[in-house]
């Protein structure tokens, strides 16, 4: 099941540039919460954050706190550790290419210990079918590779990949920003039915999209959270003008 | 800005919809103009717009549904786009409000007058004004002004329910009148329902410029939900 995440007075740099600043935020669990605006605000940044995948940066620098689960992630955690419950999803599908469809799924499993043939296909083929992809490969899985695959597949594969070590917190970082509308309908159908499992956080630059799969959605702008609300108030009638002029396309 | 085309688009569809409701505006005055001095030629003029102001709730609706569809307006935009499709179809029902009083006005020419007990210029004196009001709130996105208008309705609606009972009683009493007495009713309905569209638009005046839904105000916390109704 999901988790809740509650960040206090978190701020992050990048060298000396101070890309996010005192943001503040409670996001539920088994919900879906997009995160929108302009390059540059800091979304994305906020959401490596969330799996401490920032500091990986040896310039980046993280202060506050962000509490998983109520697991302070950043006292009381591992990275390695962070990461299996936190997964996370790229814009662009990445699958190891050189690895079969099944290896694909398998790989996070195996580095976590997972030996058994028989929980292994178990998991392999619950993990594809919670993403929607176990119809379209189950008679290829060790045949394919991963990288043969339509990015559509290969996008609903490295989130079957994420699903495989059975996480809390879902990050999708502009998921279908490069797959076609019939594979981004059935990526946000996905996140629809995944959200009653997981907690997701998605940063999208495609506000409908937000508007469909969102409950809530954050605005930021220039490393400031400036709104957080239900995405109905947000895309009907913001509180703050800035939310406003970015979604309605007059800056941005 | 961004979406400068976009932004042009909005702003047409408003010059569109200021036409309509100029016209719209126009052919209410002309039926009370009409009514006052029985001028049958001003009847036609009702008619002639009543069929331009047909025309254009099409054009109107049109424009909106592509602003809808092709540029996915959200929040203020969003707002503005539904607003324009309701007041447009509020508008449309003026004209024809304003072809039933000058319908009424025409019939009128065959019957000898008559001194009816209700004020009907005084009434139709303070839907025109209501009109004109809840128009200027939409032209200069004024929602305070909006408000103002949504007391206003109350008035109308008791000088309606005065002339119901009025009339009803000079056509029971004075049976000679009664068709007179049942035009004259007619007229004060269709006033009626002209300050009704007025409230209307003032209302989504209010929601178009602050996000607020003020329909059904005094009702809506006693009325039973739909939703767990057999």
């Amino acid at each position: 099941m999901g988790v809740s995440i509650e960040v206090t007075n978190l701020n992050a740099w990048y060298g000396t540039n101070h890309t996010l600043q005192e943001i503040n935020l409670n996001i539920p669990a088994n919900h879906a919460t997009a995160l929108i605006g302009p390059s540059g605000c800091g979304k994305s940044t906020f959401v490596r954050c969330l799996n401490r995948m920032h500091e990986t940066n040896p310039i980046a620098r993280v202060t506050g706190t962000v509490l998983i689960g109520g697991l302070d992630i950043y006292a009381d955690a591992k990275p390695v550790e962070i990461r299996r419950r936190v997964g996370m999803v790229f814009q662009r599908p990445n699958p190891f290419p050189t690895m079969s469809i099944y290896d694909n799924v398998a790989a996070g499993l195996k580095l976590n210990g997972y030996s058994n043939h028989h929980v292994l296909d178990d998991i392999v083929e619950k993990s594809l079918k919670n993403s929607a992809l176990w119809e379209e490969v189950k008679d290829e899985l060790k045949k394919k590779s991963g990288a043969s695959l339509s990015g559509g597949q290969q996008q609903r594969l490295c989130i079957a990949r994420a699903l495989a070590v059975d996480p809390e917190v879902l990050l999708m970082d502009e998921p279908a920003s490069a797959l076609d509308p019939v594979s981004t309908s059935k990526i946000e159908d996905l996140i629809f039915q995944l959200k009653s499992q997981y907690t997701i956080v998605i940063v999208t630059h495609n506000m409908q999209q937000a508007a469909r799969v969102a409950e809530k959605t954050g605005f930021f702008l220039n490393g400031r959270m400036v709104e957080f609300d239900s995405t109905h108030k947000i895309f009907t009638n913001p509180s703050d003008k800035r939310t406003e002029d970015y979604i309605t396309g007059r800056f941005g | 800005m961004t979406r400068i085309r976009f932004q042009q688009s909005l702003e047409e569809l408003k010059e569109q919809l200021l036409v309509m409701a100029g016209l719209a505006e126009q052919s209410i005055q002309r039926a009370i103009e009409a009514y006052r001095v029985r001028d049958l030629s001003i009847c036609n003029l009702v008619s002639i717009s009543e069929m331009a102001i047909n025309r254009l709730e099409r054009e109107i609706d049109q424009a909106a549904l592509d602003l809808l569809a092709m540029e996915q307006p959200m929040a203020v935009d969003l707002r503005f786009i539904l607003s324009v499709i309701k007041i447009n179809a509020d508008l449309e029902r003026v004209g024809d409000a304003a072809k039933t009083i000058s319908d009424r006005v025409r019939s009128m020419e065959q019957m000898a007058q008559a001194d009816l007990p209700v004020d009907i210029p005084r009434m139709a004196e303070l839907a025109a004004e209501m009109v004109r009001k809840s128009l200027q709130s939409f032209i200069e996105g004024d929602a305070d002004l909006a408000r103002s208008i949504l007391t206003m309705d109350d008035a109308v609606d008791a000088m309606n329910r005065a002339a119901y009972k009025a009339l009803t009683k000079v056509m029971e009493e004075q049976s000679h009148l009664a068709p007179q007495a049942l035009n004259a009713l007619m007229i004060s309905r269709a006033l009626e329902r002209v300050a009704d569209h007025a409230t209307n638009i003032a209302e989504d005046v209010i929601f178009w410029v602050q996000g607020d839904d003020v329909r059904h105000h005094k009702s809506i916390k006693t009325a039973p939900d739909p939703h767990v109704m057999g």
